[in-house]
């Protein structure tokens, strides 16, 4: 019985891989003709959506300094950090979660849930440094919990998490049915407070937060075990499995990191609006999946980068700059760029990737 | 040990003496181990044991147990009863992490890597080189680098895994499985997805690890390779323990009797009837034709006429388009030139659906992803490809489905014979069978079989080569490809040989050797400078497809590994 016909006896290439070309095994080689490395980048799951991304975003940009007078300039680009700040940090939290083929939807209710707390602790007189701890603190258990909902009860992600946003966004109404301004003097110099950089540049607090996050999450992702479990698990949880490694512990993290985000993401968010509001974010973590898709993260996990979904809400916010610019336009046509953008996303991911094949 | 076999292992166990048994202790000694499923009792009461140095085999038809006997020694099943002992102490794994870190590696049949990951990765997660609380990227590409260079593995450790073919994934998983300085090496069917030398390449690594004193259990299908690389192997029979043997002691058509417990004549059967029953072209009529049929980056066109109740087998290697052209067939992938005739009246197979209205039944290679639905029963199963053709607004009546599983588990000799047993719980074979069953109920008069051996044991592959031989006897085409030559020689009435994605020869099947389809296979025309295969030149030029001499054929840089797998 032996098996006659997986031994082709001519023109054998045994070792080579799957590549593009008949001498590629590597995705990136570097002595091919540039073209070949271009395709082979823009094919690639891992690399392939990101460069999109950055380059859609570059493109983007230079079109709106030719078009409006004033766009281009350091200041404009700042800003995205700045306007967005509490954004890139629930990115990051939706990052660690779709990685692992997983989806967040509660974290906009947290968000606007960590708001109200922060608001009322600080109105009935707490200090802001134990407060905002209380927040981080609540909502990595509100995450533990979803994790432990989707880790031993099964439960779907989708419904494990929508159970979490209705919790949260009903927890806000229980706080207060109307919207609690803050006036706590931590929080207004926070939320008032620029950090110069120079050439008439700055920054504000949170916005240095939101990136320490993104570093830390870089490095978790592609420098610790934990962060490339995270990645095994999305590219075969079975596979991850019967390789020995700590899918459950990892499984169940994710979902805390991802609270964790929210929570500080919801104090970035006051630090911006100085209030806490019950209605307020919703719709937000879609923002937020929109931002983690667009920069290149694969909905079925095991393909993606932090620094990516940062891409992705840099190109959500740019839009939405452009639109003020523009000024005749309603923002709602923020949302139908970033719908139509989407679909292009999610089609340009299958053919590029189908290409592979 | 109550076991009927149980002097047999006593001659064994007494004859200790060979020089492959080093140590008298065993590594890995299993007693009494028994595991239920739900409606299957997979193992009762087997014992097992391996000794270090050693290369050891399971042995067993598909259902007799070896894969949930491989599990339960991996921690990936608990056992209902029995003991475990490894290097003499007792263990009992709460999953395979924990066997894994008691030294106990696994290879399994289907890769369990991570093809988003780097080949580096793969070999290493779970145990990376650490330097200040980080990976060491470094460290670990350099240990996996040596590791693979071990293997005479040329890739980049950098390298996507999923970029990789399967082979290679393959010889990473080993790899892998050798870095953890393993007591005990567990390969499942290793060999299935690589090549002679790839399987050379293999058995050496074997060969030094067994020279380090590591246990290998090595299961596979191939008689020829467990008697080319193993010592001693142990015979599984549904569940139970025939007994454990020498290799050199055990004649090989003692080892299939003990395997399938019945005088194994089946096949023997088949080589005569083969010859017997060559359709005659003359007064078949022709039930499908395909006319310059062909699909873009799959199969350039080609002819294939097939005729009522014949046989055509489809020769080639992985990638050569002979799984391209069976999908075309069976409407499961749109053909975008030429056209194809049933009875002469021309039809468009756009969907399966169309394709099964015409009583054309595709099975598809890819068992578990385009075959069964393990979820759902061995009834459930059967009946599927019947209903959908009839339209799920007439549902088959229970007592009719019953009937209709019911003739087709004992026809078929599907084991367990319950028709409320989740496909999932089956094996290989059992599971195969399943799948012709639920074409067989439609009865097709065209039948297209993928591989429909690939992975199975001896005793279900003559079943189902019998199979194929009645329905074909009673007036059913089948279109049949396996990667086994010997298989679609005895089976089939015409072999077409496809190379580079052409029809290169469609030959009558008389007189066609392994050796002549191999030379058409490589060369995509009889070499004629091979003395062995002069004598047939002629008979095969005759009828050889003029595409053999086109620009693919000549095109030899195409890469093997190019699958059709994926």
């Amino acid at each position: 019985m032996t098996k006659l016909l997986e031994a082709p006896t001519t023109n054998r290439q045994p070792r080579q891989g799957r590549g593009t070309g008949p001498r590629g095994t590597a995705p990136t080689g570097s002595g091919r003709r540039p073209l070949a490395a271009a395709f082979g980048l823009l094919t690639s799951p891992k690399y392939g959506p990101v460069t999109v991304t950055g380059l859609l975003f570059v493109a983007i940009f230079v079109i709106g300094g030719f078009r409006y007078r004033g766009f281009f300039s350091g200041q404009v680009f700042l800003n995205l950090f700045v306007d967005n700040a509490y954004l890139i940090v629930l990115a990051v939290g939706m990052t660690f979660v779709i990685l692992t083929g997983g989806i967040d939807l509660s974290v906009g209710a947290v968000v606007a849930l960590s708001g109200m707390i922060a608001a009322s602790l600080l109105q009935t007189g707490w200090s802001p440094g134990v407060v905002i701890p209380i927040i981080l603190v609540l909502t990595s258990v509100l995450g533990l919990l979803v994790g432990l909902m989707v880790h031993v009860f099964k439960v779907q992600p989708f419904i494990a998490t929508l159970a979490a946003m209705f919790l949260a966004r009903g927890l806000c109404y229980v706080i207060s049915q109307s919207s609690i301004s803050i006036t706590d003097p931590t929080f207004v110099q926070l939320a008032v407070s620029r950090i110069p950089l120079g050439a008439g540049l700055s920054i504000t607090p949170s916005v240095i937060i939101a990136l320490v996050v993104v570093a830390l999450a870089v490095w978790v992702l592609h420098g610790t075990r934990f962060g490339r479990t995270v990645y095994a698990i999305g590219g075969g949880e079975q596979s991850g499995l019967l390789m020995g490694l700590p899918v459950a512990r990892t499984k169940v993290l994710v979902y805390v990191i991802s609270g964790f985000c929210s929570g500080l993401a919801g104090v970035l968010f006051t630090f911006y609006t100085l209030s806490g509001y019950p209605l307020t974010a919703i719709g937000t973590e879609l923002d937020a999946i929109a931002a983690v898709v667009i920069g290149g993260t694969l909905l079925t996990g095991g393909y993606g980068f932090v620094l990516g979904s940062v891409l992705g809400v840099l190109v959500l916010g740019v839009i939405q700059t452009i639109l003020t610019f523009e000024g005749t336009l309603s923002s709602w046509w923020t949302k139908i760029f970033i719908g139509a953008l989407l679909l292009v996303f999610i089609i340009l991911q299958k053919v590029l990737t189908a290409r592979r094949r | 040990m109550t076991h009927p076999l149980a002097d047999s292992m006593e001659s064994t166990v007494t004859q200790q003496t060979e020089p492959a048994v080093p140590a008298p202790v065993p590594v890995v000694e299993m007693r009494g181990i028994s595991i239920g499923f739900p409606g299957v009792k997979a193992l009762d009461g087997v014992d097992f044991r391996m000794f270090p140095g050693e290369v050891h085999s399971l042995m067993g038809e598909n259902g007799a147990g070896k894969s949930t006997l491989i599990k339960a020694l991996t921690g990936v099943y608990g056992i209902d009863a029995g003991t475990i002992t490894l290097a003499g102490e007792r263990v009992s794994f709460a999953g395979p992490a924990q066997a894994q870190a008691a030294g106990i590696s696994t290879v399994y049949q289907e890769v369990n890597l991570l093809p988003n990951l780097s080949v580096a990765e793969n070999i290493m997660l779970g145990r990376e080189p650490r330097r200040f609380g980080g990976i060491d990227w470094r460290a670990m590409r350099r240990r996996s680098a040596e590791l693979l260079a071990g293997l005479h593995l040329d890739i980049d450790p950098g390298s996507l895994l999923g970029d990789h073919s399967l082979a290679v994934q393959q010889l990473v998983a080993i790899a892998r499985a050798i870095d953890v300085n393993a007591k005990v090496l567990i390969l499942d069917e290793p060999t299935s997805s690589l090549d002679a030398d790839e399987v050379a390449e293999l058995f050496r690594v074997i060969r030094s690890l067994k020279d380090q004193g590591v246990a290998i259990l090595f299961v596979s299908h191939f008689l020829d390779q467990v008697y080319e690389i193993c010592d001693r192997l142990t015979v599984l029979r549904n569940g139970t323990l025939v007994g454990e043997y020498l290799v050199d002691e055990l004649l090989r058509i003692d080892l299939v009797q003990k395997m399938i417990g019945k005088e194994l004549t089946a096949l023997d059967d088949l080589e005569h009837r083969a010859h017997a029953s060559v359709v005659d072209e003359s007064d078949a009529a022709t039930f499908v034709s395909a006319s310059k049929l062909g699909r873009r980056g799959a199969i350039e066109p080609a002819d294939l006429p097939i005729a009522v109740g014949e046989v055509v087998g489809l020769a080639g290697l992985l990638g050569s388009g002979r799984t391209e052209l069976a999908r075309l067939f069976g409407g499961i992938d749109r053909a975008d030139t030429g056209e194809l005739t049933i009875h002469g009246e021309n039809v468009k197979l756009r969907t399966p659906r169309q394709a099964i209205s015409k009583r054309i039944a595709f099975s598809s290679e890819n068992r578990r992803d385009e075959g069964i639905v393990g979820e759902l029963t061995v009834r459930d199963n059967i009946v599927l490809a019947l209903q959908a053709d009839r339209g799920w607004f007439r549902p088959i009546p229970k007592k009719k489905q019953d009937e209709l599983a019911q003739s087709y588990i004992q026809a078929l000799n599907i084991r367990p014979g319950n028709p409320d047993a989740l496909v999932r719980n089956l094996s290989g074979g059992n599971q195969q069978k399943v799948l012709l069953a639920r074409w067989l109920a439609i009865a097709p008069r065209l039948l297209i079989l993928d591989e429909p051996t690939r992975g199975i044991d001896i005793g279900a592959k003559a079943e189902i080569q019998k199979l194929v031989f009645n329905l074909a006897e009673n007036g059913m085409s089948v279109l049949f490809i396996s990667a086994e030559l010997e298989e679609v020689l005895r089976l089939s009435h015409r072999v077409v040989v496809l190379r580079d994605r052409n029809v290169v020869a469609d030959l009558e099947n008389d007189g066609l050797t392994v050796d002549s389809l191999l030379a058409l296979i490589a060369d995509g025309r009889v070499a004629s400078d091979d003395e062995a295969l002069d004598e047939r030149a002629p008979a095969v030029a005759v009828v050889a497809v003029g595409s053999g001499d086109g620009p693919a054929a000549s095109a030899p840089s195409t890469p093997s590994t190019e699958g059709d797998r994926s």
